[in-house]
């Protein structure tokens, strides 16, 4: 190798490096570390699995399983097709498990030193975080779309206007934004790639079956009931699926507007909470 | 340097780490002057990475004050850290990229424009022999040619003072000898330093001066030359019959009052201030103990005797990889566990 070159190749040192992250700086930083995050995203075969096959996995055997017995009990608003139903509420599903994929990357350059080498680097530190939840949030928009293509394909149809329907989806994605705060806090406390796989996908399950997302709550104990209609998956899942289905949608009682600020406060302030508690989880995890 | 052509590049004063119980750095005094290698020799958690790890920035001490190029760099990380290279004991590139496009990546975080990023890349990609595979994903790179990828990445921000924690291990011998030609470029061109290593040899042929680092402290400091005449005139080996070692052990230390090392092998060693002197001494002493010495010899110290004497331990040496082959020749009283990072 070297034999081949010159020594005069080599630079002597230089100064015209950057010692103070400023707002472009910062900026440039976290487009590096986000489209490097998206990469991983594309180019690594299990993940990209996990983002595809998985959702659209999901979507078809819920639809063809559970759809023809489900069907006849929902409200007039999914006109008897279960997919109508739940659609909107495997958009939130899939965000709640994707979100895990914030913590598992993480962990993953926790481990292999790829965090050390950033922490060298005279870079924003906020970048780190930053570009790992915005990709997330790219690798989101992107399954999002493609199920609800395949969606489209096998029958789904939003009851409501075209805006509503974006802003469902919109409303989704940013639940799903702030999930990735909290699996990123699980991630950092947890640090073992192996142990985070576990840590955040045991949870979820619960969380997400306790919901409206795949069938109204009206049917289960009261005791399940009260948790399923008051935690943050069910109030997102029924503003979008009153944003996609119209207000019909809803339980009994329930308007658009109030589930809607309901949902964007939960978003707020699971972000606000969140991304204070992965900064100080960073910083620990670290030194 | 540019910057400063007196005082050191590096200054560390009295730094002490612990992890838990674990003193890694009990009290580290060390003084690099610009433009030279400086070796850190110690055996396996002595705290060679643990020292890198503060002087990059990684890790806070818990106690003493560090500079390096000028900067205070518990005060003031982020100048420190447009200043500083690190290559770490693992290879920290990202296998999803290209080789390019890890270093591209490296060098955009620096600061570097992206045509200057990719201009640089090149370059370093080049001076390191990986233009061929550049266009590759390093998930396809052999072991070697990750670190290499590496210590490309660490270089394209061009540092004034480089970190290389155990830069060659696990690279075969002729990318090993060009990476020490690698290495003394960039000092020729005014970079400085600061090198880890397992090997003897290494710090023999590249460092400046070499400090010897045990159990979190630095014990023994100076030249290679220095260092070898503090062991003492010469050294003493010799080879004896199978269960005849504690006998000859105490022998040679009643003789010489000198501590005697037991290598693998039926193999002593001993310190021989007096040279051929010793030599008859020990020769006689062991006659009339009835030892008979299947082979004994004089000879001039290696680094490698200065390290046995200075921390009572032989290196990780005769083993190919160092300390990550189960070597008890490689291990040292106390810990031989290697922290993980973060
Ligand atoms: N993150 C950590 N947590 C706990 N203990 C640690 C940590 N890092 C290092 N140590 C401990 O500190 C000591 C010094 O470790 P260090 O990695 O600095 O040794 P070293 O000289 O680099 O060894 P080697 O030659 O094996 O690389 C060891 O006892 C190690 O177990
Ligand atoms: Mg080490």
């Amino acid at each position: 190798m070297a034999a081949t070159i010159e020594p005069s190749r080599l630079p002597s040192p230089d100064r015209a490096l950057r010692e103070r992250a400023t707002f472009t700086s910062t900026v440039a930083d976290t487009w590096v570390l986000t489209r490097r995050n998206l990469l991983r995203n594309i180019r690594l075969p299990q993940v990209l699995l996990f983002s595809t096959v998985q959702p659209i996995m999901f979507l078809l055997l819920f639809t063809y399983v559970f759809g023809g017995a489900i069907g006849q009990a929902l409200p007039p608003v999914a006109e008897g097709e279960y997919i109508n139903w739940l659609m909107p509420g495997l958009l939130v599903q899939i965000s709640v498990f994707g979100a895990g994929q914030t913590a598992i990357g993480l962990t993953d350059d926790l481990s292999k030193g790829v965090i050390d080498r950033f922490r060298s680097l005279p870079m924003a530190r906020s970048a780190v975080l930053a570009g790992r939840t915005f990709a997330d949030l790219g690798r989101n928009t992107a399954v999002v779309t493609l199920m609800l293509l395949v969606g489209f394909l096998i029958g789904f149809r939003y009851q409501t206007s075209f805006l509503r329907f974006l802003a469902g989806a919109a409303l989704g994605l940013a639940f799903a934004y702030s999930l990735s705060w909290v699996m990123a806090v699980i991630g950092l406390y947890v640090k073992d790639p192996e142990a985070t796989q576990s840590a955040v996908f045991l949870p979820v399950f619960p969380l997400v079956f306790a919901s409206s997302v795949f069938l109204p709550t009206e049917t289960m104990p009261d005791w399940l009931r009260v948790f399923a209609d008051n935690q943050p998956i069910t109030t997102v899942t029924n503003a979008l699926r009153a944003l996609m289905l119209g207000e019909g949608a809803l339980p009994e009682g329930q308007v658009l507007a109030s589930q809607l600020l309901i949902s964007l406060v939960w978003i707020a302030s699971i972000t606000l909470v969140f991304s204070l508690l992965a900064i100080r989880a960073y910083r620990r995890a670290v030194n | 340097m540019a910057t400063r052509s007196d005082g050191p590049i590096i200054e560390v004063r009295d730094v002490v780490r612990t992890f838990g119980a674990v003193r890694a750095l009990d009290g580290v005094d060390l003084a690099v002057e610009p433009g030279i290698v400086y070796g850190l020799l110690g055996p396996n958690g002595a705290g060679k990475t643990t020292l890198i790890r503060v002087l990059a920035t990684l890790l806070r001490p818990d106690r003493g004050s560090v500079r390096v190029a000028g900067v205070d760099v518990v005060a003031d990380p982020n100048a420190a850290r447009a200043r500083i290279g690190l290559a770490g004991q693992f290879a920290a590139v990202d296998a999803f990229l290209t080789g390019r496009e890890n270093v591209e990546m490296v060098g955009r975080l620096y600061g570097l424009s992206p045509r200057n990023a990719r201009q640089r890349a090149d370059d370093v990609l080049e001076r390191i022999g990986l233009t061929r595979d550049a266009g590759r994903q390093v998930g396809t790179y052999s072991g070697g040619m990750r670190r290499r990828l590496d210590l490309a990445a660490s270089l394209v921000g061009r540092p004034e003072v480089m970190f290389l924690d155990e830069p060659t291990t696990g690279i075969d011998p002729r990318n090993r000898l060009e990476l020490w030609d690698l290495i003394e470029d960039l000092v020729a061109a005014g970079t400085s330093v600061l090198l880890t290593t397992q090997y003897l040899d290494e710090a023999d042929r590249l460092a400046a001066r070499i400090g010897v680092i045990d159990r979190g402290v630095v014990v023994q400091e100076g030249t290679a030359d220095e260092l070898k005449d503090a062991v003492g005139g010469s050294v003493l080996e010799l080879v004896v019959p199978d269960g005849h070692h504690v006998r000859a052990m105490e022998t040679i230390t009643a003789a010489t009052g000198e501590e005697v090392l037991e290598l693998a092998g039926r193999r002593l060693r001993v310190a021989a201030r007096e040279g051929s002197r010793t030599l008859l001494e020990v020769v006689r002493a062991l006659d009339a103990a009835g030892v008979e010495a299947d082979d004994i010899g004089l000879h001039k110290p290696s680094l490698d005797d200065v390290f046995l004497a200075v921390t009572g331990e032989p290196t990780g040496q005769d083993t190919d990889v160092g300390h990550d082959i189960d070597d008890p020749a490689s291990t040292v009283a106390g810990d031989r566990s290697r922290g993980r990072r973060g």
